[in-house]
């Protein structure tokens, strides 16, 4: 099987990976937030659809791409103030409140979508490429990894940006608290419910992005249930990176890869039952919870509401 | 101990300060006035109400009645910040300091989220306060590496980085051993040399005694007893300890009658323990050479402060934890290795005090409860089929018999009072032949009536020829029924006294670690 060395085959399965990659990578940062203030964010799914809508919709009326991420954002952090109100300010179920916002927005942004668009799928333009200089001209990788479009480096540097709050910023120390023993936090006089709910809304924001880079950038298009598990995808690579940002990275590329691989091999002119090929992120998800999962230890408080003063 | 001298104005004063939970008064008008260059003990048997009165000061809790001066200014304490801001810093019980953060992380915490924390400056400031009190801190060591004391040093230290001018320390020995509480309390010493007012909340009176410059007694979530500087250095340790055991222990006049059930001269043992010994299980003690027993219609009093051993003592003779040798047996036959249901069905009933944990199914009906340890037997069950009429038919006799008040016999126990799921409880363990029964805090967390009603109720159940042993940490409740009272202390029973005439204070004695 010599096709799957051959230059066409990697670019297309690098290429594909990156894209695949990035949605992952956006929720699963955004997702670790979350989870490292204490909170277990199952709605995020719920939020990339709204994202990968809005942003659908905000980038085929205004033509613009940018203005897009922005409305898909914008929808992934409305999304989350709601769950931050049930769950964190009230203290509802976390589990029950974030299937219920998951299954009731792919409800809604399919039904919205058909009164909008009837049956037809309007696609958008292509999204404009930024070639890095030089690097781009790498044979193989300078395709595959550096002619993007800008959103991607981005998100990719996000990952530093991350790393840099949770090591260097007080705002990284409380959100650690807030999920490790928010009372600890509470006593040193900084509002619990507040923290918390700063993450969960910066998880909306970071899902409703991923959503929108999913719809607009990866796919062109907006199609009911286009996420099609990928928040919680999302959730899962949160769990095993735990409070590592560059670990979400590696696991979105090793998602990305094998979510990418029907595509490449398509591409390659290698003929592989393509259902067998489509079980490869799910393989990857068991083999890397075999691998990992038992390491990962999650906050103490992650999924219980705080309460002060209760005993 | 303290030097006379004048009394400084009081920092914070407390001014008839009530709490209520559901069911119960925590805190019943208590006044307290806390000063600069005091150690101010609050002394109190579990349940006193010393957390709530702090839960307040910490701003963790608001009080439903009374007021709280702070400089002489009522003040509404709405949070922790606010209780920070207010200069009064809390050491808790359990430790407020997150196990994956570093020393200095968690100093840092609560920082303005914008800044990048001061780590440097900080570390110039904590060796400033900590040098002269004589504490190391290590900045960069992970708080989960630490012993208890050392975290206990680093909230210290947090509270004093604050500008504490009131620091707060809630049981704080609970967790320390004796040398690491005599230097806690020296350190409290310094403190207040330096002008702080201390406030030291404990069960433990001897710690009361050896760290006080001025001890308050709360009892019942009442202030029973101050006593003053000028009195406490006045008297010796000796009598110092006599007046807080009376404080503490003393009968009230208005308290449940004495009234020890009569019981018929004879000497046949029912329920006799020989040997007795539990490996320790993380933090619970370990019982060593536990010997005793209990005869016909005798009730005898297992008395102790909390945790030392009670809890373990009663489940490993019900059979829920094992026992690494020793023999538990009841008129004459041997349980050795003997489960749970088998030592029921021998005669021998165990009450628990987690009436709601282990004692029911909230969330069952009534009837259900009362035959939870016959789930699948019959004739309740048949071929594993639940007859509902028979078990309603039943659980509504055992109701009227027991006077449980409930709406129905298929209400969920969950919804009854404390006192009611308690009347359940004994009903379901008095069914059917049994000989020797095991109370572990019957009355805990009961109102008045229900107290007495169950205290009744246990002695009619020794009136019956019964052995009763009765677990309790109210001295007064094993003072008022029991025959005999033995006191546990660190998983040994280290004496046991005959009910009467100075026992009350033979045995405080001997709960404190004194001879009696």
């Amino acid at each position: 099987m010599s096709g799957f060395l051959s230059d066409t085959f990697l670019a297309a399965l690098l290429f594909g990976a990156v894209t695949a990659a990035i949605p992952l990578l956006l929720a699963g940062l955004g997702e670790q937030m979350s989870e490292k203030a204490g909170v277990l964010n199952i709605g995020i799914e719920g939020m990339m659809i709204t994202g990968a809508y809005l942003g659908f919709v905000g980038a085929y009326y205004s033509e613009s791409l940018w203005l897009g991420f922005l409305t898909g954002a914008v929808g992934g952090i409305a999304v989350a103030a709601l769950m931050a109100l049930l769950c964190v300010r009230i203290g509802l179920n976390q589990i029950v409140i974030g299937i219920a916002l998951t299954l009731g927005l792919e409800g809604l942004t399919a039904i919205l979508h058909h009164f909008q668009f009837s049956r037809s799928y309007p696609r958008l333009p292509a999204a404009e490429v930024t070639a890095i200089p030089f690097l781009s001209d790498i044979p193989v990788l300078g395709p595959a990894l550096f002619r993007h479009h800008l959103i991607v480096y981005l998100a990719v540097a996000m990952v530093v940006v991350m790393v840099w709050v949770y090591r260097r910023t007080q705002l990284g120390l409380n959100l650690q608290a807030a999920g490790d023993k928010p009372a600890a936090l509470d006593v040193a006089g900084i509002d619990v419910i507040r923290t918390r709910t700063v993450a969960v809304l910066f998880t909306g924001g970071m899902a409703g992005l991923g959503g929108a880079y999913l719809a607009n950038v990866g796919a062109g298009l907006f199609i009911p249930f286009i996420t099609n598990g990928a928040g919680f995808l999302g959730i899962v690579l949160a769990m095993l990176a735990r409070g590592r940002p560059l670990w979400v990275l590696i696991g979105a590329l090793i998602f990305g890869a094998s979510l990418s691989l029907t595509t490449a091999a398509q591409v390659a002119g290698i003929n592989i039952p393509t259902d067998l090929i489509q079980m490869l992120p799910f393989l990857a998800v068991m083999a890397m919870l075999v691998l990992f999962g038992r390491r990962a230890s999650l906050p103490a408080a992650l999924g219980i509401p705080y309460e002060r003063g209760a005993r | 101990m303290l030097q006379p001298q004048q009394p400084a104005p009081p920092i914070i004063v407390l001014e008839g300060v009530t709490k209520r939970f559901p069911g119960i008064v925590a805190n019943d008008r208590v006044d307290l006035a806390i000063r600069a260059g005091e150690v101010h003990v609050l002394l109190g048997e579990n349940g006193a109400g010393k957390s709530t009165l702090i839960g307040m000061l910490s701003g963790l809790q608001q009080p439903d009645g009374g007021r709280i001066l702070i400089d002489g200014k009522e003040i509404a304490i709405r949070s922790p910040s606010h209780a920070l801001s207010l200069g009064i810093g809390t050491v808790f019980q359990h430790n407020m300091l997150v196990p994956t953060l570093t020393v200095a992380e968690n100093l840092a915490l609560g920082g303005p989220w914008w800044q990048r924390p001061k780590i440097a400056e900080l570390s110039v400031r904590v060796a400033e306060i900590a040098r002269p009190l004589g504490i190391e801190i290590n900045l960069s060591a992970q708080v989960s590496e630490l012993s208890l004391g050392e975290q206990q040093q680093v909230e210290i230290v947090r509270a004093l980085l604050r500008d504490s001018r009131v620091l707060i320390l809630d049981e704080a020995t609970s967790m320390l051993t004796p040398q690491g509480a005599a230097e806690l309390g020296a350190l409290m010493r310094r403190l207040v040399e330096r002008g702080l007012a201390v406030v030291f909340i404990t069960h433990k009176l001897g710690e009361a005694a050896d760290f006080g410059d001025r001890v308050s007694v709360l009892k019942l979530g009442r202030k029973v007893g101050d006593i003053a500087p000028e009195r406490l250095g006045a008297l010796g340790r000796e009598a110092l300890v006599d007046e807080i055991v009376t404080l503490m222990f003393g009968r009230q006049a208005d308290g449940d009658a004495v009234s020890i059930p009569p019981r018929a001269a004879n000497d046949d043992t029912l329920l006799e323990v020989r040997d007795l010994n539990v490996a320790s299980v993380s933090d619970a003690p370990a019982l060593e050479a536990i010997s005793f027993k209990v005869g016909r219609g005798e009730i005898l009093g297992i008395a102790g402060i909390d945790g030392n051993g009670q809890k373990q003592l009663a489940e490993a003779l019900a059979g829920q934890l094992s026992a690494s040798s020793g023999s538990v047996i009841l008129a004459g036959e041997r349980f050795d290795g003997l489960d749970v249901g088998g030592r029921r069905r021998k005669g021998l009933r165990y009450l628990t005090d987690d009436r709601l944990g282990e004692g029911t199914v909230g969330t069952f009906p009534v009837s259900i409860n009362y035959f939870l340890k016959q789930i699948g037997d019959p004739p309740l069950w048949r071929s594993g089929m639940e007859r509902t009429r028979e078990i309603e038919g039943r659980a509504r006799e055992l109701t009227r018999q027991f006077d449980v008040r409930t709406p129905g016999v298929a209400t969920p126990i969950g919804r009854l009072s404390g006192g009611n799921i308690q009347k359940v409880l004994i009903a379901r363990e008095l069914a059917d032949g049994a000989q020797a029964v095991i109370f572990n805090k019957p009355t805990y967390g009961l109102d008045l009536a229900n107290t007495l009603a169950t205290r009744q109720r246990i002695r009619d159940i020794a009136g019956q020829g019964l052995a009763v042993l009765l677990i309790s940490t109210d001295l007064e409740e094993l003072l008022s029924m029991c025959h005999r009272i033995a006191v546990i202390s660190q998983g040994r029973i280290v004496g046991t006294v005959e009910n009467g005439e100075g026992a009350g204070e033979r045995v405080g004695r001997l709960m404190i670690g004194l001879a009696a």
